[in-house]
């Protein structure tokens, strides 16, 4: 009988899952990903975790307590840096053991430090560490990752041409998604576990979509042109996905095919109280766009979050329309 | 030129005793108060941590006493500390204040850059100059923690009342009217002797509590409502596992060797967590368990709402609540933070420690 291996479907699960599927399915061990988002799973994350944790740490362990009685290891790596001389959020580096402490009975983790702040030397040791818990096949495990990195790359440049993880998550993917003109985009910026977990962000994206409006993300803008722009900070950004936010945001306010600029944050997020904070000042400053900061908690409401979406559109509408009758009266 | 700071406790003084010998000029803010928590709140992320809260405000009142240039310490993460010269110096360039913010760190590791820096708020590129005053200020600082220290453990003993304060009150007014840290250094050395006279009953029974957490809660007792002093008048001994000199000190010279006491703490939080997860994350779980090994009666964490490396721990600490049974006690701190709620907790906590103390003695007897 394969290994079970169960992937909770939350925090960076929307940024590599493409990459873990399939390493451990050619590795051969049966993988469960746990089921999307819901009610019963972000109820019972929220009274399985420390109050004071955030809504993404919160879902994570309704994932896990979705999975744990039905498979054998639960893959929870440690993440500390994953790129050099980056770092991510602090909470994911003691992510096994706020599961450890805070659920009781739980299956075997996989819990293997990635760590590349120093360098990416260790990248084969950690993979080989990782493929160990399947298998000891050395040569298995290292095919494995080359068909897996090839796909995540495939996926990665998917997203390139204006995919989104969820538009491919969905299983009645058949590699496209019809697009509304090019003109009218929107900006979402955030953290992937906020934007791409649909019942969490309350579909923002299918929303804004039906409004006629084409959403990109950090993930559609190649890494070259992030990179270069977050250079031009006045100091190093050292969170992953803050210099890809910041990034992005440099971008966008030059580019005028954007319209609008939605950043949704997490209530109690770390990274977002800085980021968003320097993502707006910098928007307010250089350019007229629209903003809009749109926060989640495990008690957002539906129809508050409609009602400030509806209302951004509008803004976007009413420009596009009157854009040249301003009053001579001021 | 005109050089302000942060607070963070007392290390205004040694500081200021820095640029004194250097011959800078510098405005010590305004104690932190309300005002300085309600115009940091006033123009600071709603969610950012309470630390950059007061840091601002302390700034702007700096600024509106006259003074130019800020220096703040920087860092490289993953605690959101490392970009909060980033986040001050938006909100302060939009806010229309001219000041000139100098960050002491090496950017990506550029070693001369920090030494411009620092030359250039010393106003002189004479590295002997500099490093004396750095060693002053480390001597002085280091003594004035020892002072701390000691009037954290003394207070609940007391056989006349109030001299410990006293002595506290009086040498704070010395050092804040000296000048340089020759001067300083006399007050302190006279105060050290002094606090060991003073009169103490050692009989009295009182407990003992350890307090764990970040360490700008730990360190500024604006923030954490001084809760030094609020323990001792309830009869309770304090030992705080941060201070400014150890942070300094580490920081400085022994990080770099790897020969620190941090090695200690960590080995003492090894079977709970074993990977550094930013702030003082680690030391928190480490140095709990080490003052339960040293017989503490209770330890309490404070850190501010939505700290991220303290989030973790906390979800660590009742495991070890429970297996080296010591109570422990998480205080959440900002800025709606209220003082009834607050001593409320305390009270309740200290009610729980003495009675299970009792309980143990009454066994004891029996």
């Amino acid at each position: 009988m394969p290994i079970k291996v169960g992937i909770p479907r939350a925090l960076l699960f929307y940024e590599y899952y493409s990459l873990w599927i399939s390493f451990f399915e050619e590795l051969g061990a049966e993988v469960i990903v746990s089921e999307k988002t819901n009610k019963e799973i972000i109820d019972i994350g929220v009274k399985n975790t420390v109050d004071e944790a955030c809504l993404p740490v919160k879902v994570f362990h309704g994932h896990v307590m979705d999975l744990k009685n039905r498979v054998d290891y639960i893959f929870i790596p440690r993440i500390i840096s994953l790129t050099e001389g980056e770092y991510i959020c602090p909470k994911f580096c003691g992510l096994p053991e706020m599961i450890k402490y805070s659920i009781k009975d739980i299956p075997k983790f996989i819990d293997t430090t990635i760590n590349f702040r120093k360098s990416k030397k260790n990248l084969n040791r950690t993979v080989m560490e990782i493929g160990s818990y399947i298998t000891q096949d050395k040569k298995k495990i290292k095919r494995a990752f080359e068909i897996a990195t090839e796909k995540y790359n495939n996926h990665r440049m998917l997203m390139e041409t204006g995919l989104l993880p969820n538009d491919m998550l969905k299983k009645d993917f058949l590699g496209e998604v019809p697009q509304p003109s090019k003109k009218d985009k929107v900006l979402l910026l955030g953290h992937p576990y906020n934007i791409y977990d649909s019942y969490m962000s309350m579909e923002v994206i299918d929303k804004l979509r039906k409004h006629g409006l084409r959403v990109v993300t950090c993930d559609n803008l190649e890494t070259d042109v992030i990179d270069e722009k977050a250079k031009t900070l006045n100091k190093k950004m050292f969170w992953s996905f803050g210099r890809k936010i910041l990034g992005t945001t440099l971008h966008a306010i030059e580019d005028d095919g954007v319209c609008g600029i939605i950043y949704m944050a997490c209530f109690g997020c770390g990274l977002d109280s800085v980021i968003a904070e320097i993502v707006e000042r910098k928007v307010r400053r250089s350019s007229d766009k629209p903003f809009a900061m749109l926060s989640l908690d495990e008690h957002t409401g539906e129809a508050g979050i409609n009602t400030r979406i509806e209302a951004f559109v509008d803004m976007i509408r009413w420009r596009e329309d009157h854009e040249d009758n301003l009053s001579t009266y001021r | 030129m005109k050089i302000t700071f942060p607070h963070i406790g007392n290390s205004y003084i040694p500081i200021k005793a820095m640029f004194d010998d250097l011959g800078v000029e510098t405005v010590v803010p305004p104690k932190c108060s309300k005002k300085t928590l309600e115009i940091g709140t006033k123009y600071a992320p709603e969610m950012i941590c309470l630390p950059l809260k007061i840091n601002l405000g302390n700034y702007i009142e700096s600024i509106e006493k006259g003074a130019d240039t800020i220096i703040i310490t920087g860092g490289c993460g993953p605690c959101r500390f490392g970009y909060y010269c980033e986040v001050q110096k938006e909100i302060l360039r939009d806010l229309g204040y001219d000041v000139d913010i100098v960050v002491l760190e090496a950017p990506e590791g550029n070693q001369i850059e920090l030494f411009r820096r620092i030359s250039r708020i010393a106003n002189t590129k004479n590295i002997i100059k500099i490093s004396m005053a750095i060693k002053n200020a480390i001597d002085i600082l280091k003594k004035l923690n020892e002072f701390e220290d000691k009037v954290l453990k003394f207070r609940p003993y007391e056989i006349n009342g109030n001299e410990v304060d006293n002595l506290y009150n009086e040498l704070i007014t010395d050092l804040e009217n000296s000048n340089g840290s020759k001067e300083m250094k006399v007050h302190l050395n006279r105060a050290l002797k002094l606090i060991d006279k003073v009169p103490l009953d050692k009989n009295k029974d009182a407990l003992k509590i350890g307090i764990v957490g970040e360490i700008y809660t730990v360190i500024e007792d604006f923030s954490n409502f001084d809760i030094g002093k609020k323990l001792n008048r309830m009869g309770v001994e304090v030992h705080k596992s941060l201070s400014p000199s150890e942070w300094i000190t580490d920081m400085l010279f022994f990080r770099s060797f790897g020969m620190s006491k941090e090695v200690k703490i960590w080995n003492a939080a090894k079977p709970y967590i074993d990977t550094c997860i930013g702030g003082h994350g680690r030391e928190t779980i480490g140095n709990t368990v080490l003052y339960s090994e040293k017989g503490y009666d209770g330890v309490i964490q404070l850190m501010p709402f939505t700290c991220m490396p303290e989030i973790v721990s906390m979800s660590i600490l009742p495991s070890i609540q429970a297996e080296k049974n010591i109570p422990i006690l998480s205080l959440i701190i900002d800025e709606m933070t209220g003082e009834g709620g607050y001593l409320t907790r305390l009270e309740a906590f200290i009610d729980l420690l003495r009675s299970r103390k009792d309980k143990k003695q009454l066994e004891g007897v029996n």
